[in-house]
């Protein structure tokens, strides 16, 4: 096991260190730099050739680039040229809020789409069953990018919610309680963009694997045995249905930061997603290095604990 | 699917709905210049906004008469209000001037059954004519994930041992990095502003090369235990070439896989193609995609007062839809 885990590590740190040297190399080879987007036509070429050379954009790209690298193994990332602040200290916090936005929309999907899929998979007919499997099938087609227009349209209309941001302005006067609250206020409608899309997804594999799990000798056996169904369903099939939606949380973390790039600029929630793209645009290019290097961190640990959690429910893995 | 016990089975029905949805999809896109009342550039000044204009069988009087719509009117210019004439219904015409349905007489304004967007173009035409782009650029970029997963994952099967360790290691490092990140650098890190067509090329090609590893990965499974069925020992041992037994003998037994993969692709491209043009990365405004159409969406407040901008949205959840039936009773890749 710590071999296999050595060996994770290994792979998550490589990633990490391509993904942003890329990212780095691919903005700085882009036309136009930062210099130029921040001055614009306007301002003449010399103006912006004096930028240029002031924030250091003038220098050959292997110059740029070893020095960069040589502040990265120290965990120096650089400074960030739209925020002027150190590119570490920014992604902290906006990597704490993708986290934040994340574990609720994982927790929620996973509390919707676990218990659904169970009861779909251990029940082939009726019309309750069928209903929830139709509910899944619609939201599974509802990607992240359309949940969130739809339910900002639903705030708005109902103003039930905030339609974006992460704090109101006046939650910081009411003390630590108000504060969360607020907080809560805010995620619902992020982390319900997020989720519906991610819960229909684990219904449906959850489902699937149910089904096959009732239909095993063990569960007529217990059923023979007396054990009531309720329990033989919850207990013991479960158990041993867990293991294809557990083998999938690895893929879902991607795919959660890749929807909530999407949900956090339509919701302006201030996570990571956004200020990649932030970055992007103003061709920021040490924050963009830095938010390519956090994003990776952030998959490496996820499925780093999907295999985890695996080995917890599947004890033949980590043994292989 | 040891699973399923007994009784009719829904798959098939819910497959064919999938697979009618999806031609039906096709046909849209395809007959897009027959079927939109207008052209999809063409700007209505008085119209920005304007509320949808559904064809109507029973007039106002509760009467029954031939299709026609009641023609809308700008009240306010600055709170953007529309009013409808009750007073005047007018006809449509079918099959006239070259269009499935259009409105004769537009001199008390021109027809748009979807309402108009930020600039007053008809959205029904555009959501028609954004179709053909959006999924063109899905399709497109399907063909490039496919034939590129094809070869690799073909190689990487068939030869086994170092090369096929290497590059599953490196499909599998294209596959955690965040699609999204990746397309976004990509992207961003080629040049803006270009005509329509280099804006289709350059995003079909990134799509294509974020997305055939899972092409990739499902074929090296098929090839590798295909392989050493007894077919392809004996196709061997009559002197065909490793060539010839991949590519004649092997790949064919990939087909069903990729029909799947395909059809599982497009949505997922089409998704792209609409996040890049809504963060204003992709298509222009002046041309047509469901992305580029949804930025009118992004400000709540339009949102709020014209919920029909939402409606390129819809498109996307329709193809999605359409896949995930018509995918129901497949072996779905693993994704």
């Amino acid at each position: 096991m710590s071999r296999y885990i050595a060996r994770r590590l290994l792979f998550a740190a490589l990633l990490v260190a391509v993904s942003s040297s890329a990212a780095l190399v691919l903005t700085r080879l882009a036309p136009g730099d930062f210099a130029s987007g921040l001055i614009g036509t306007s301002g003449g070429f010399e103006a912006v050739a004096r930028e240029r050379e002031r924030l250091g954009l003038d220098r050959p790209i292997a110059v740029q680039y070893v020095e960069w690298l040589r502040g990265a193994v120290r965990l120096d990332l650089g400074t960030s040229l739209l925020y002027r602040r150190p590119v570490t200290e920014l992604l902290g916090q906006r990597l704490a809020n993708t986290a934040i936005l994340a574990v609720a929309a994982l927790l929620l999907a996973t509390l919707a789409g676990l218990p659904a899929g169970v009861f779909t998979g251990s029940r082939q007919r009726g019309v309750l069953p069928g209903v929830v499997r139709l509910l899944s099938l619609v939201f599974l087609s509802l990607p992240p990018l359309v949940t969130s227009l739809v339910l900002v349209l639903l705030a708005a209309r109902t103003g039930w919610f905030p339609l974006g941001g992460m704090q109101s302005s006046s939650s910081e006067i009411g003390g630590a309680l108000s504060w969360l609250t607020d907080l809560g206020h805010h995620l619902v409608l992020p982390a319900l963009a997020l989720a519906l899309p991610l819960a229909a997804t684990l219904e449906r594999l959850q489902s699937q694997a149910m089904a096959d799990a009732v239909s095993q000798p063990f569960t007529l056996a217990a059923l023979a045995r007396g054990v009531p169904r309720s329990r033989v369903v919850w207990r013991h099939a479960l158990r041993a249905s867990l293991t294809p939606v557990v083998s999938v949380y690895g893929y879902v973390i991607g795919g959660l930061l890749s929807g909530s790039l999407i949900v956090e600029v339509v919701t302006a929630w201030p996570g990571l997603g956004r200020l990649m793209y932030e970055a992007i645009r103003a061709r920021d290019l040490y924050l963009v290095a830095g938010c390519a290097a956090a994003g990776s961190l952030f998959l490496a640990a996820g499925s780093l604990a999907s295999d985890l959690a695996l080995a917890w429910t599947d004890p033949r893995v980590g043994r292989a | 699917m040891t699973g399923r016990r007994g009784g009719r089975d829904a798959r098939p029905t819910l497959q064919r709905a999938g697979a009618a949805l999806l031609a039906l999809i096709a046909v849209a896109a395809l007959a897009a210049p027959v079927l939109a009342p207008h052209e999809p550039g063409e700007v209505f000044r008085d119209h920005a906004f304007a509320p949808p204009m559904p064809p109507r069988v029973v007039d106002a009087e509760g009467r029954w008469r031939g299709p026609f719509v009641y023609p809308v009117r700008l009240v306010n210019r600055l709170e953007q209000r529309y009013e409808e004439d009750r007073s005047r219904p007018l006809p449509l015409a079918f099959f006239s001037r070259g269009r499935l349905v259009r409105l004769p007489d537009e001199s008390q304004g021109p027809w748009l059954p979807l309402g108009g967007d930020g600039s007053g173009r008809d959205l029904l035409t555009r959501l028609l004519f954004g179709a053909r782009t959006s999924l063109g650029v899905a399709a497109v970029a399907a063909l490039g994930a496919i034939l590129i997963g094809l070869v690799l994952g073909g190689v990487a099967g068939y030869a086994g041992g170092g090369v096929d360790e290497t590059l599953m290691r490196f499909s599998e490092f294209v596959l955690v990095m965040t699609a999204v990140f990746v397309v976004l650098a990509l992207r961003s890190a080629l040049p803006l502003l270009r005509p329509p067509a280099t804006v289709f090329l350059l995003m079909s090609a990134i799509f294509a090369l974020v997305g055939w590893p899972w092409v990739a990965r499902a074929v090296r499974g098929v090839i590798a235990s295909e392989r050493t069925r007894d077919y392809s020992v004996a196709a061997l041992s009559l002197g065909a070439t490793h060539t010839r037994l991949l590519v004649v003998h092997l790949l064919p037994a990939c087909r069903r896989l990729l029909a799947a993969q395909a059809v599982l692709l497009v949505p997922a491209f089409v998704l792209a193609e609409a996040t890049l043009s809504y963060l204003g990365l992709g298509f222009p405004d002046t041309t047509a995609s469901w992305g580029s159409m949804l930025q009118d969406a992004s400000d709540p407040n339009v949102l709020l007062r014209c919920p029909w901008t939402l409606a390129p949205a819809g498109g996307i959840a329709l193809v999605t839809l359409a896949v995930n039936l018509f995918l129901e009773a497949e072996p779905r890749p693993p994704r």
